[in-house]
């Protein structure tokens, strides 16, 4: 299985290269210093990104300027933000090439999206004995909702196992198929190995099999360009905060007559048509998904992001990150001796690396690199059974982005034979 | 020159104090912070309401690792009773070092799954009817 299917029509012209160094200057945050007066060096855009300028303006603009709720008033102000607001569904829907803006359902993130579609569709389409199809590489959000899914229904999981060097093994994938599963939900790219998943055929088997497909993009979305027609999914789900966007903010993405199907996930205000004391109505989608008053300067937020990142092309963003993958693949075995790298090559491998340095904790690791402004995560990445599946506590990990230069990595490098020395000295 | 990493911090945490296990403890206690993955097994042999043997296990961070280190030292041959006086502030004293926010779990695991494997002895010693449990026996 090898990935070409996330491209679409917006891959069209040769691909501009970006310039990380001047886009910087977009990132306010990169100018700030830490306690000890060290430039930020942020490695941990997979946990969340760093926000431009236009993403922090966006909030600000509808906090000072038309701070109305939304699909409600009949003023001015309350216009603009219904406006802003139904822009920002239109141009998540372009981010993706979703054929329609209707079936963009706004949410606070991924998790709650993957939520949201087990309580909705899960449980009205999941029955004893059903089998539902993940991945060993899943994030927590990915396996927990279909844990309790499946605990209240009496169905099962399954899991595809992944190979040594992270990759999924389509082999073991085909034969679980023949269980007849209803859903298979596979992350896109894995937060941890940075495996980046072949969507699309991946997508064509699991429906020659009969099962629908979920797809978890929410390492995938802000890093490569992801067009959910020609992968092919039923449902795809990502945040707005690891794309450049504020937190809180976040969307599903379904075919409409799925949509259309299911039930309501949360009940309220603004997903109803017609309330009576004992029974509603409810609203058209997307909004039958959308009870009550959404973070609306967040989801704004989120547009502008999207906006953002259209506008240095998502094949640029992916060329970019694969530089900075390819460089850090080569340079930290090179100059860390001893350093433990997780995850496949890098021509299967989105913009992060996991590793360990021998018999240090990566907190101890994550400590140090602090120190010099070296912002990694250390953890288990909220993918337990992937670090239990490598016999792993845990592991350090440095994730990149569009703000990402290579300066950073050689930074990296150099803080890691630091925590070295302090630790075999 | 690190604050955190003191030469003795790591040498407790390359070469604890007291890691190994008892053959027959009289207590004991696995604690973990599924968080970091740091996970210690505390074993104590107490009679007389005192504890005689203490030894751990555990794999963790060097603030956790070291912090099992500093407390087995310290509580061996102490009464039941004053063990489980000791208050967090004790042990960071002990640790010695200033720990931030975010790792105040791993220097403070041993305490907890110390205090974990007396509370479990002291219920135990409550079920079976017996005399002495805790504090009271010293």
């Amino acid at each position: 299985m090898t990935d070409t299917a996330t491209t679409g029509p917006q891959r069209q012209t040769a691909p501009a290269r970006l310039d990380p160094h001047l886009l910087r200057t977009d990132f306010p945050i990169l100018s700030t210093v830490n306690r000890l007066g060290k430039p930020l060096v942020y490695l941990d855009s997979a946990a969340t990104s760093l926000k431009p300028l236009a993403v922090i303006e966006a909030v600000d603009g509808y906090n000072r300027a038309y701070s109305a709720n939304i699909h409600r008033g009949i003023y001015e102000m309350a216009e603009r933000a219904t406006g802003a607001y139904e822009e920002t569904r239109a141009k998540v829907a372009r981010l993706i090439n979703a054929p329609d803006p209707r079936e963009i359902v706004f949410v606070r993130n991924a998790t709650e999206a993957i939520n949201l579609v087990a309580y909705s569709w899960g449980r009205r389409n999941i029955g004893r004995g059903d089998s539902i199809v993940l991945t060993e590489m899943e994030h927590h959000a990915n396996l927990v909702p279909w844990q309790l899914l499946v605990q209240e229904k009496d169905g099962d999981l399954e899991f595809v196992p992944i190979t040594d060097d992270g990759v999924l093994r389509p082999e073991v994938f085909e034969v679980l198929l023949h269980l007849r599963p209803k859903l298979v939900a596979f992350t896109h790219a894995s937060n941890m190995l940075g495996t980046i998943n072949p969507a699309r055929e991946m997508t064509e088997m699991a429906h020659a099999a009969g099962a629908l497909v979920l797809i978890d993009g929410a390492q995938a979305v802000p890093h490569m360009p992801v067009d959910v027609q020609a992968i092919g999914a039923d449902f795809y789900v990502f945040s707005g905060h690891k794309m450049l966007g504020p937190t809180g903010s976040g969307a599903l993405w379904a075919r409409r007559e799925l949509l259309e199907a299911m039930p309501p996930f949360m009940a309220g205000g603004d997903m109803i048509r017609e309330v009576h004391l004992r029974r509603s109505e409810w609203n058209d989608v997307p909004y039958k998904f959308e009870a009550g008053t959404p973070d609306i300067a967040a989801q704004i937020g989120m547009g502008a992001a999207a906006d953002y990142l259209m506008g240095l092309g998502m094949d640029a963003v992916a060329a970019h990150e694969k530089d900075l993958v390819t460089y850090a693949l080569d340079l930290l075995p090179r100059e860390v001796p001893g350093i433990q790298i997780y995850g496949p090559a890098a021509e299967h491998r989105g913009g992060l690396v996991s590793f360990n340095l021998p018999g240090i904790h990566p907190h101890d690791v994550a400590q140090i690199l602090d120190r010099s402004g070296i912002c990694v995560r250390a953890g288990h990445h909220c993918a337990m059974p992937l670090h239990e599946r490598f016999d792993l506590a845990a592991t350090a990990r440095a994730s990149f982005n569009v703000y990402t230069i290579p300066e950073e990595i050689d930074a990296l490098a150099v803080g890691l034979r630091e925590v070295s020395r302090i630790f075999n000295r | 020159m690190d604050d955190l990493y003191r030469d003795y911090i790591l040498e407790h945490y390359r070469r604890p104090h007291n890691f190994g296990v008892l053959e027959a403890p009289t207590a004991s206690y696995e604690g973990s912070n599924p968080l970091c993955g740091d996970r210690i097994t505390m074993m104590l042999g107490i009679s007389d309401g005192v504890v005689r043997e203490v030894a751990f296990t555990g794999r963790g961070c060097a603030i956790s690792q070291a912090s099992a280190s500093l407390l087995t030292d310290e509580i061996k041959g102490k009464s039941v009773a004053d063990v489980e006086k000791m208050t967090p502030d004790q042990l960071l004293d002990l640790i010695g070092i200033e720990i931030s926010p975010a790792r105040l779990k791993c220097a403070l695991l041993s305490l907890d799954t110390v205090a974990h494997a007396l509370a479990d002895d002291a219920a135990k010693k409550v079920e079976a009817g017996g005399s002495g449990a805790g504090a009271g026996a010293s």
